[in-house]
């Protein structure tokens, strides 16, 4: 392989680092209307009036929207593939308002100090309502967050508003209690994990307009820009035909840009008055009225041999959905699915879920996507197994891993295709110092240095599902653009796939262009979550160059005029095999091809849709220093070795590990959305709330364990999110062998540490 | 009130807000580099120098910089190409919206320092958040651009 396989730059590292405007707000128009939202200061009330009269006459105010004004269409905001699993339990603007955050107003002006001085005089008469706070009291509480006669799911979830339940299931194979009473050591654990906020750099913003025809069209900052047009139209009231999606650059998503935050309420005042129309986000907007990681509690019940072997394990999973329902379905399963495969000798198992709404800012997508939350309960209860029977950790992994072509009951029975976990297993130990430093070294009188460690798997997009189709046209002078749906929102997926492209078609990166995404020209796409990029889309362009490979050589072949077995392609000419120097050059050729006689410009389309979903594979090593006269623990080195099959670009896989390692480390340590008594959110500004800054973390060091995934793209898997699980139990576990310490709750803050854990 | 700014050697003058912070008075003036992360002078994005000196431009009001000599990314793209180049070789701009911010900060820490240690470079930088990176390719990109600059300054 030439390119894939290298560290390439990114094809926009020239404009990021230039500082070029090529974000959306960057990209607006001048004469954009503002457009604010007012929010309520309420967890759950009912909107009896709203004065607002004198609001729409501030002298540049446009347009005020409340409730009577919008379409009573349900909706989610959840960017998924449709039918979606997520309820359709939104309006854009709606009598019963259920967090703190929920949108009540929506003004637009011709600046910021207009709007401004509107939000400011718009009269709201609420009837304030009792909350639902605690996730642990919200199932069958007298307090109801969704009361609405028109509440809608596409198919059944499980779920029950009437008792505050989004979705429940269970699932499993074997006798779980049967197994358990033949073990020698059963565990019953319970975990805790807390709202994480994904705190992207760029906060969610939008502008829309009406193209020439009167089309709606918008710039947004999204993963999902073909879900985005599909959600718009119907909670617009609008056809499909008449939204068009564009996605500029994108500062960051993490998943928060999975769920439609900003959109929807330009689109509103654009199609109300017929002018360009923007939003941006604040911080604290970004913090209060968008989408979290699901806060969880976990409880775990694992059974094993003396000799390490685990036999069952039963767990459950209460998710807290906050006041809205996206993604709280599909999150609470990834809690299951991708943590009890990895104990494959497990005789039996059950996972089971129940998700509640409370009136909390509503959860959504960011990276690891339920997988995280299970990934610290799982893993948190083997490591205490571990200690247990007296075993080291890193041997009682070793022990129970699947190994490759095995099959995994608990990972819908499918194989494990591809796996070198146990080689990231040993390399993680040899890097770390294991052997050495197990289980502390004491570094002074009171500083202490303990090491974890704990495994992970994720997917490689939703099997049967997520869909991705690639186009690649050949142009005039012999070069290529490929078009993608696929959404660049910083990965640098643009760049690997274009890297794949090169590689199939046999030219330097220089002959690609990629253009994405705008939803009248791109080929569809799921969007970019799922860690689907790589692998789905992946494979979609491998397919559609290929295709263009063969047409070139046919059509070389007929102006060689020679039968097109006869001929062969080389990236650069189209020759006779027969003998070698009659030959056509691409670029002779691609002229040919779009000029005079014979013409036929030549393009390719495919699609991919995997029935699988190849897990990437990780094993992750902390070593942590607890002072143990504050309790403060930090993180001194982390080792994480990575098995996401090939590595298409040495840069940017390095680089998503170090990044998923460093958000892992804010939400063993530091990371909690917490709201005080009435609901109000306490900490929605990064003076509050702690993302890990560079004296935080340590060096973090990265290596590759490469499998080769023969359903993968040049046998690649996904890096994407399975980055981010391993430090929360590793964390944890090196906290405990410093200190005898055993925190089941997540941030572990030093209070944790020296009251002895045992809180959340 | 009017204000002249000198942005990147050409002066701007304005009438000017006078709760109008330099962040926008710049953005306005078309220098998109600089962009607001927060509101509430954490993340280091809106980093621009004023005589030299790198301030938070969300906080700091453009009538103060009356006079004053405002320098963006888009004023030193010479001399940031080279260490934009050392970004792109690591992969470390990723998202890239912090990238303006956190470059003017080590183009002004490569004036004040002199061979940084990896602990003073950390510290000097420490308030320009990333949430993409872990900081580590950023670190590899700034010992590889020390490292050049270094072995040119030899030559």
């Amino acid at each position: 392989m030439k390119l894939v396989n290298e560290a390439i730059p990114k094809l926009d590292s020239g404009a990021l680092t230039g500082g070029k405007g090529v974000y959306t707000d960057d990209i607006a128009p001048a004469d954009c209307l503002v457009v604010k939202v007012l929010r309520s200061p309420h967890a759950h009330a009912r909107i009896r009036e709203i004065k607002k009269t004198a609001a729409s006459k501030v002298p540049g105010v446009v347009v005020v929207l409340t409730w009577e004004d919008v379409p009573k269409i349900r909706y989610t905001l959840a960017g998924q593939s449709y039918p979606e699993p997520s309820p359709y339990d939104r309006y854009i603007l709606e009598q019963t308002v259920r967090y703190v955050g929920d949108p009540v107003a929506i003004v637009a002006g011709v600046d910021e100090a207009c709007v401004d001085k509107a939000m400011r005089i718009l009269k709201v008469d609420y009837e304030v309502l009792e909350p639902v706070l605690d996730f642990e009291h919200a199932l069958d509480n007298p307090v109801q967050v969704h009361q609405e006669e028109d509440y809608f799911n596409n198919f059944d979830i499980g779920g029950d508003p009437a008792r505050n339940l989004v979705a429940s299931g269970c699932e499993g194979e074997g006798d779980v209690e049967a197994e358990l009473e033949k073990c020698d050591v059963v565990l019953d654990r319970t975990y805790y994990t807390k709202a994480n906020a994904q705190a992207m750099m760029e906060t969610f913003r939008t502008y829309t307009y009406l193209d020439y025809n009167g089309r709606l069209t918008m710039v947004t900052s999204t993963q999902v820009p073909f879900h985005c047009r599909r959600t718009i139209a119907r909670a617009l009231d609008l056809p499909k035909t008449a939204v068009r999606v564009i996605k500029p650059r994108i500062g960051g998503g993490f998943g928060a840009k999975q769920t439609l935050v900003s959109e929807l309420f330009p689109a509103l005042v654009t199609l109300r008055t017929g002018r360009p129309a923007k939003i941006v986000y604040t911080r604290a907007e970004s913090f209060q009225a968008s989408n979290s990681r699901h806060q969880m509690r976990v409880r775990v019940r694992v059974g094993a041999m003396k000799d390490g072997t685990v036999r069952a394990i039963d767990m459950h999973a209460l998710s807290n959905a906050g006041a809205y329902g996206e993604h709280a379905s599909t999150t609470v399963g990834l809690v299951g699915h991708k943590s009890i495969p990895l104990y494959a000798k497990a005789k039996a198992f059950r996972f089971s879920w129940d998700v509640v709404y409370t009136n909390t800012m509503a959860a959504g997508a960011f990276r690891g996507y339920g997988a995280t939350q299970g990934c610290f309960a799982l893993e948190s209860a083997i490591n205490e197994l571990a200690m247990e029977l007296g075993l080291n950790p890193a041997q009682l992994r070793l022990q129970n891993i699947p190994q490759p072509g095995e099959t995994m009951p608990a990972y819908y029975n499918e194989p494990l295709s591809s796996s070198k976990l146990e080689e990231c297993i040993r390399t993680g130990m040899k890097l770390i110092g294991w052997e050495e430093k197990y289980p502390r070294v004491q570094v002074s009188d009171h500083k202490v240095r303990g090491l974890g460690m704990s495994i992970t798997m994720q997917g490689s997009g939703i099997s049967a599902l997520d869909t991705a189709t690639a186009t690649i046209k050949l142009n005039d002078d012999g070069y290529y653009t490929l078009m993608i749906g696929a959404t660049d929102m910083g990965t640098g997926c643009d760049t690997i796939l274009a890297q794949m492209a090169a590689e199939t078609l046999d030219c330097p990166l220089e002959r690609i262009t990629v253009d994405g995404v705008d939803t009248d020209h791109s080929p569809f796409d799921t969007g970019s979550y799922a860690s689907s990029t790589t692998y789905v889309t992946g494979n979609a362009v491998v397919k559609a160059c290929t295709q263009l490979r063969e047409a070139i050589t046919a059509q070389g072949a007929i102006r060689l005029g020679i039968p097109a077995e006869q001929a062969e392609f080389d990236g650069e000419q189209v020759f006779d095999c027969a003998e070698p120097s009659r030959s056509t050059t691409l670029s002779q050729l691609a002229q040919a091809l779009v000029v005079g006689e014979g013409t036929q410009w030549l393009t390719a389309t495919a699609s991919h849709c995997s029935p699988t979903s190849p897990p990437p594979l990780m094993a992750g090593f902390a070593e942590v220093e607890v002072d143990l006269e504050t309790g403060e623990a930090k993180v001194t080195d982390y080792v994480g070795v990575v098995d996401c099959g090939t590595v298409v670009n040495k840069n940017l896989a390095r680089v998503q590990a170090e990044g998923g390692i460093a958000q892992g480390i804010g939400m063993a340590l530091y990371e909690d959305i917490q709201y005080d008594s009435r609901g109000q959110m306490l900490n929605h500004s990064f003076m509050q709330y702690k993302i890990p800054c560079r004296t935080d973390l340590p060096q973090i060091r990265v290596d590759f364990e490469e499998s080769h995934e023969p359903s993968g793209p040049f046998g690649a898997k996904s890096i994407g999110e399975v980055v981010i699980n391993t430090p929360a139990p590793a964390v944890a576990q090196a906290i405990y062998n410093a200190t005898g310490v055993r925190v089941r709750s997540l941030p572990i803050t030093p209070e944790q540490i020296l009251l002895g854990g045992e809180k959340h | 009130m009017k204000v002249t700014i000198i942005l990147n050697g050409t002066p701007y003058t304005r009438e000017v807000a006078g709760d109008l912070m330099l962040l926008d008075f710049v953005r306005s003036c078309g220098c998109l580099s600089v962009k607001r992360g927060c509101d509430t002078s954490n993340c280091g994005l809106c980093t621009v120098w004023v005589e030299g000196t790198p301030v938070l431009s969300c906080s700091y009001p453009a009538v103060r910089a009356d006079g004053k000599r405002v320098t963006t990314l888009e004023g030193v793209q010479e001399e940031a190409e080279a260490f934009g180049a050392c970004m792109a070789q690591q992969g470390a701009e990723q998202c890239g919206y912090c990238s303006p911010g956190f470059i003017m900060t080590v183009l002004a820490m490569a004036r004040e320092l002199t061979d940084p240690t990896e602990e003073e470079i950390a510290h000097y930088l420490a308030g320009n958040l990333c949430r993409c990176t872990g900081y580590v390719s950023q670190m590899r990109a700034i010992q590889a651009w020390l490292k050049e600059r270094r072995r040119e300054e030899q030559a």
